[in-house]
């Protein structure tokens, strides 16, 4: 398969996945007891205000007529006015996605890279001291729930500690560079402000720490469990009994072959970090679509729930291609779109 | 002579003994089941072990409010006086229960359909459930499961409904995978040939192969499962309070830190405890059954 019908295929599939997500979506908020319009204009509101709103929300309308208008609508960009900021929905996104996505890449990033060291580090040293208390490190890392991890960070770093910053993404008295990305360490970085770039990375630190220490054991342990499967092989032993540095075969030759499952299994992590980002990200009051969307839930502002699921679908099928991609490059081997299930 | 019966049952205790030998070699697998039968036990029997039983609930005890941990309150006080040990106990309880109902409510459903679904691979069956997995698994389940609890009445039950209705299309993929290579096996075509129902060959032939993954994967699950539901509690859509459970148990707590850090410390590490537990437990039994494809 080439490498466009598979960019095709997987559009083509997504696009089904999206379509029922915005189905499954539209059902969990019709669910809810009690009527939309009158909770849109508050208990006070006279009757007839309501079933204007009622009229004007397609609500008199049969079930799948709302969902079209409703689809018609979230696919131009309108996701309806927030209950809580009773701002556009699709303005409250634009301003709080960038925080959220800073925060997942970093975490995503220290997943990978930390998980990947930690366990080629564990393999390398299989059956050491050092191997076994990474191996202990890694389990709790997996069974901690990341909430847990940020009341500890922010209670040990934040509080008794007082190094790091518990709260917001930037220092109030350093200026915020100028939104390009809505990333604030790229954005500091490309105005060439540097003292906001470390300011707003040190702020990243702990809540990226707290999100990625799940996903960064779970790598390792399958790195680890890879990589030393990968040294027992013949090839290894070859490359040792020429004589080639034992660093130099775990570079060159054993790294790249062992990490197609820990790329794989980063997908799916990617999934967790963004879900377990709705928790992590309210301890630390972090301004991001996660804290917004959570704090909408708790509101039942039904137009932001919708929204901010429905974006996170996107985000996650997007991750999912690119890990496939990935995936794909470091093995010839594997077809573009062969390891699914279809 | 010996008799067949005796010789079967010989054979089956054969079985047991190796499987408990294949489990045991692996320390940690002990450990997890102990501590699972800890956790279980202390949950079943939390009224009669719990030193403070009456403090599960609405009481208020502000003599003792905030004591740190010691010989009376092991585990110390929270600021309205009520033992956080007692609580813990209690609060197994409905981590557990969660744990069990969810899985009650998802494994039938989630293991028919991708019975279904492998067998018939490749057929518009096969395409409208494993798509419809596809949907539910597009989005992170802990997401989906806060709203449809946001949605509904925050209570334990519609906590434990919003999980199993993320978590059945995991079941589904698990056994479609198997299924559809088992489909192809020789006693299946045979069971075909000599004409044995749909029904006998889906429930008889294939699902009986694959018991151990499905276990295996239940094991591990109790654990994910209770992780989920104390998130779900520690953001207050789970066990509504004054109920003590862990995750709610923590978030309460963790206003109090760093001053009185056993209010959240302790039920965080119970949590801890019990998802390590289950997942110690499944690993052993992985190695034990040989389900690698957990």
């Amino acid at each position: 398969m080439t490498f466009a019908t598979f960019l095709g295929r997987r559009a083509v599939h997504s696009i089904f996945v999206l379509l029922g997500l915005s189905i499954l979506i539209f059902i969990i908020a019709r669910i809810m007891p009690g009527d939309p319009a009158r909770m849109a204009v508050g208990a006070r509101a006279p009757q007839w205000v309501v079933d204007n709103l009622r009229e004007q929300m397609h609500l008199t309308e049969p079930l799948y007529v709302q969902y079209y208008y409703w689809l018609r609508d979230a696919l131009r960009g309108d996701f309806g006015i927030s209950l809580v900021t009773r701002r556009p929905v699709a303005d409250d996104i634009k301003e709080f996605f960038p925080a959220t996505l800073e925060l997942a890449l970093l975490a995503g990033l220290i997943n990978g890279a930390g998980g990947i060291i930690l366990g080629a580090i564990s393999a390398w040293q299989k059956d050491t001291w050092v191997d076994n208390v990474l191996r202990v490190i890694s389990y709790l890392g997996v069974v901690t729930p990341s909430f847990v991890f940020a009341v500890l960070f922010l209670l040990l770093f934040g509080m008794a500690l007082n190094w790091m910053p518990t709260m917001g993404r930037i220092s109030p008295e350093i200026a915020r560079p100028t939104a390009l990305t809505g990333l604030l360490t790229v954005d500091s970085l490309l105005a060439g402000n540097i003292p906001a770039f470390f300011d707003a990375l040190w702020h990243l630190i702990l809540p990226a720490v707290a999100l990625s220490l799940g996903g960064m054991s779970q790598e390792a342990r399958i790195t680890r469990s890879t990589m030393a499967d990968n040294l027992n092989k013949d090839y290894v032993a070859a490359e040792r009994s020429l004589g080639i540095p034992g660093s130099v075969i775990m570079r060159s030759f054993l790294l790249k072959p062992s990490l197609i499952p820990t790329v794989s299994i980063l997908g799916l992590d990617f999934a967790a970090t963004l879900g377990n980002a709705f928790l992590v990200e309210l301890v630390f009051n972090w301004p991001g679509i996660s804290r917004y969307g959570m704090n909408a839930m708790l509101r039942k502002d039904l137009n932001a729930i919708s929204a901010v699921i429905l974006i996170l679908g996107v985000v996650f099928i997007i991750t999912n291609i690119g890990v496939d991609i990935i995936v794909a490059r470091l093995d010839p081997r594997i077809q573009l779109g062969a390891g699914r299930s279809e | 002579m010996i008799s067949a019966a005796t010789l079967a049952s010989a054979n089956r205790r054969e079985d047991l003994r190796r499987s408990w030998y294949k489990f045991s070699r692996n320390r940690l697998s002990i450990v997890g089941l102990f501590t699972v039968l800890l956790v279980t036990l202390l949950a079943i029997f939390a009224p009669v072990v719990a030193p403070y039983p009456q403090h599960a609930s609405a009481f208020v005890d502000f003599a003792n409010a905030s004591r740190s941990p010691s010989g009376t309150y092991p585990f110390g006080t929270d600021v309205v006086g009520r033992d956080i040990m007692s609580r813990v106990f209690y609060g197994f309880r409905f981590s557990l229960s969660m744990g069990v109902v969810v899985l009650c409510l998802v494994v039938p459903p989630g293991v028919m359909l991708g019975l279904v679904a492998g067998y018939y691979q490749g057929t518009w069956l096969d395409t409208v459930i494993m798509r419809t997995t596809d949907i539910f698994l597009a989005v992170p389940p802990l997401v989906l499961a806060l709203a449809i609890c946001s949605v509904l009445t925050p209570n334990l039950f519609n906590a434990m409904l919003a999980v199993s209705l993320m978590w059945w299309p995991w079941y589904c993929r698990l056994v479609y995978g198997l299924a559809s290579t088992l489909r192809h096996e020789f006693f299946v075509v045979s069971a075909e040939l000599i004409g044995a129902s749909k029904l006998h060959i889906l429930f008889r032939e294939i699902l009986p192969n694959c018991i151990s993954p499905i276990f295996t994967k239940m094991s591990l699950d109790m654990g994910w499962v209770i992780l989920i539901g104390s998130s779900l509690s520690f953001v207050g859509l789970g066990v509504q309070p004054p109920r003590p459970g862990l995750g709610t148990m923590v978030a309460d707590g963790y206003r109090y830190l760093p001053d009185q850090w056993w209010i959240a410390v302790f039920p965080a590490l119970a949590i801890v405890l019990v998802v390590l537990g289950f997942n110690l437990l499944g690993d052993g039994l992985r190695d034990m059954l040989g389900a690698e494809e957990v």
